[in-house]
């Protein structure tokens, strides 16, 4: 069955078995984070200072009493979900054009391209740290701006595909048996460009999260959401008295952003095999 | 070199088109904000000044039409006006003149550091390609690659400033301390390390990955084998045809990649604050300062364009397949 072949050939990565297990602990926490804590991080639950294992706090209390165990906790849904979601739109941006310029060629992908360059061209974190700047933090301009400097590799990924399976038999079939245009791009090309972009996709996640984490230390983040990022610089000036609240939280984004690495490099060894057998095809 | 002054013109050209670009995408993202323009322009210092808030309007022509503005605004670029901070109580591009050469000097080190030790590393792990150590450097470049550098900048300050006393915590080199000469460099290249080497952490991740990958690929081809008949030592090998071959793709992605180190500039300088254009980002966004932002943005793609030229003549240099006049 395909999908045996899948988990055998991802779990012969051990590197990636570790990166899903590492995930797996990520996702429960966030998920249950109302239930194990289910007090607000933002709320004064001790006395402030405290260190790891004092006085009943797990990971200690933060300059103002706030359990730093419980901001761990539900920033893993802050990060989670900001990194999923800004991943998504950058797809679907990126996929967007990128498709429409591997399978329209000619002036499309000119012009498509070079609006890409120019992307790339613009260094990513500057750029976002301007937009969440001027648009005001919040949820939706975090994850627009993470997804603006995104795309472009996701848009060379999906023409690239899209060039490549445009002159195969199985596309021309369809052109000469008058399927449309959006048939053929949604029904045949698309399922079988997925690999590469699945790959890209996880390690995107890991870039986003990281990128989210950034602008929240920078005090960019979303002011209601107790990020991770947030954590690490709201702790900046207090690290020589205090280096668990900066420590912990860190170590957090670490290693998430590690397992999300690892299983990227896993769903490449699982997936590319088979890519390189649908070549023969 | 053949072509080369085609080459530049052509470059210089498609440079002034993006920077063309992005001068609109700062106009419209003005405009596109959030509240009057004028009061966006003025920043949180200056907005509580009716007087500065009203010589901006007259100054951009805010309620002119929208494309009279953004010719207004094109020109005032192009003749080096970037707008003037409040709070600074200076033109932007004197601000951003004062602070771009402590930038250079942290982004620059931290490339060569990451490019030279990522390039060792990475050559380490190909030439003993499946050991322990091979792993290993490929477990460190993984951490290095994951781990967020504000936060290791901190960690790696707590250790070598706060607890071991090694290394400054801040700045550019010790206030007040009267140094010159060859002192005055010790000083500074002590404040740089920690800066430099967390800046550049990242990147020798990428590097020594791509260098690894790159190595493998190369020791099999034909022009390898033809070496080894002739009896040349393993050693000539792989320094003289392997080695040269190899880092040359690494070379292309590293020049590109240059430019984009300012954005982790921001994080780094914020960090041990070093007074280049990164901390001058972060105070500007504390204070709502978006002219200076804006200016940062601009002249931060500017040294992207500039890499990004300059890498593609190294590589002409180092590959004499290349021909620039294509």
């Amino acid at each position: 069955m395909q999908s045996m072949n899948f988990w055998r050939a991802y779990a012969r990565n051990k590197g990636a078995v570790i990166g899903l297990l590492i995930m797996a602990v990520v996702v429960v926490l966030g998920l249950f984070a109302p239930l194990i804590y289910p007090e607000s991080p933002w709320d004064m639950v001790n006395a402030p200072f405290l260190g790891p294992m004092e006085e009943g706090s797990l990971l200690g209390t933060d300059t103002l009493g706030r359990d730093i165990a419980s901001g761990i906790a539900h920033g893993a849904r802050v990060s989670l979900l900001i990194g999923l979601t800004s991943t998504a739109v950058a797809l679907v941006i990126g996929v967007t054009l990128g498709a429409l310029a591997g399978f329209f060629g000619g002036w499309v992908d000119d012009t498509l391209m070079r609006f890409t360059e120019l992307f790339q061209t613009i260094p990513n974190f500057v750029l976002t740290v301007v937009l969440v700047a001027i648009f005001t933090p919040s949820q939706g301009s975090i994850v627009l701006a993470i997804a603006i400097v995104s795309w472009p590799p996701l848009a060379r990924l999906a023409r690239a595909e899209f060039m490549a399976l445009r002159s195969r038999e199985f596309v021309q079939a369809a052109i000469t048996t008058g399927q449309s245009n959006a048939t053929i791009i949604f029904r045949e090309i698309l399922p079988n460009s997925l690999s590469p972009l699945i790959v890209s996709s996880s390690l995107m996640v890991a870039t986003a999260v990281l990128l989210e984490s950034s602008l929240s230390f920078l005090g960019l983040g979303d002011p209601n959401a107790m990020s991770w990022g947030y954590m690490v610089g709201a702790a900046r000036t207090v690290i020589r008295q205090a280096w668990w609240m900066s420590f912990f939280p860190g170590l957090a984004i670490l290693l998430t952003v590690l397992a999300l690495n690892l299983i990227g490099e896993g769903l490449n060894d699982a997936l590319n095999p088979r890519v390189a057998r649908k070549g023969k095809a | 070199m053949a072509g080369l002054p085609r080459f530049l013109a052509g470059r210089l050209i498609k440079a002034i088109v993006i920077l063309f670009a992005i001068v609109v995408i700062n106009f419209l993202l003005v405009h596109a904000a959030p509240g009057d323009p004028a009061m966006v322009m003025a920043g949180e210092a200056g907005a509580a000044d009716p007087k500065f808030v009203e010589q901006l309007r007259q100054q951009f022509g805010l309620d002119r039409p929208l494309l009279e503005q953004l010719a207004t605004y094109v020109s005032h670029v192009a003749t080096g006006d970037l707008g003037f901070s409040y709070r600074q109580q200076q033109s932007v591009w004197d601000l951003l003149l004062a602070r771009l050469p402590a930038t250079l000097v942290l982004t620059l080190t931290a490339f060569v550091f990451a490019l030279v030790v990522g390039i060792i590393l990475g050559t380490l792990a190909a030439v003993r390609a499946g050991s322990v150590s091979d792993s290993a450097i490929t477990v460190l470049a993984l951490l290095a690659y994951a781990t967020p550098i504000y936060w290791v900048g901190l960690m790696l300050m707590l250790l070598f400033s706060v607890q071991l006393g090694w290394l400054p915590a801040f700045g550019y080199e010790t206030v007040g301390g009267g140094l010159s000469g060859f002192a005055r460099m010790i000083d500074i290249g002590e404040h740089l390390l920690l800066p430099a080497l967390t800046l550049g952490m990242f990147y020798m991740a990428v590097y020594a990955r791509m260098t690894r990958a790159s190595i493998l690929e190369v020791r099999d081809m034909d022009f390898v084998k033809t070496a080894r008949a002739k009896g040349l030592s393993h050693g000539a090998v792989v320094v003289r045809h392997v080695l040269r071959n190899a880092i040359l793709p690494v070379i292309t992605v590293a020049g590109v990649q240059a430019g984009h180190l300012i954005g982790g500039s921001i994080l780094i300088e914020t960090v041990f604050a070093w007074p280049g254009l990164g901390r001058l980002a972060f105070e500007a966004v504390l204070q709502r300062d978006y002219q200076v932002l804006l200016g940062i943005f601009f002249i931060s793609s500017v040294m992207v364009i500039v890499f990004n030229i300059l890498t593609d003549l190294i590589y002409s240099l180092v590959d004499p397949r290349i021909d620039l006049a294509r």
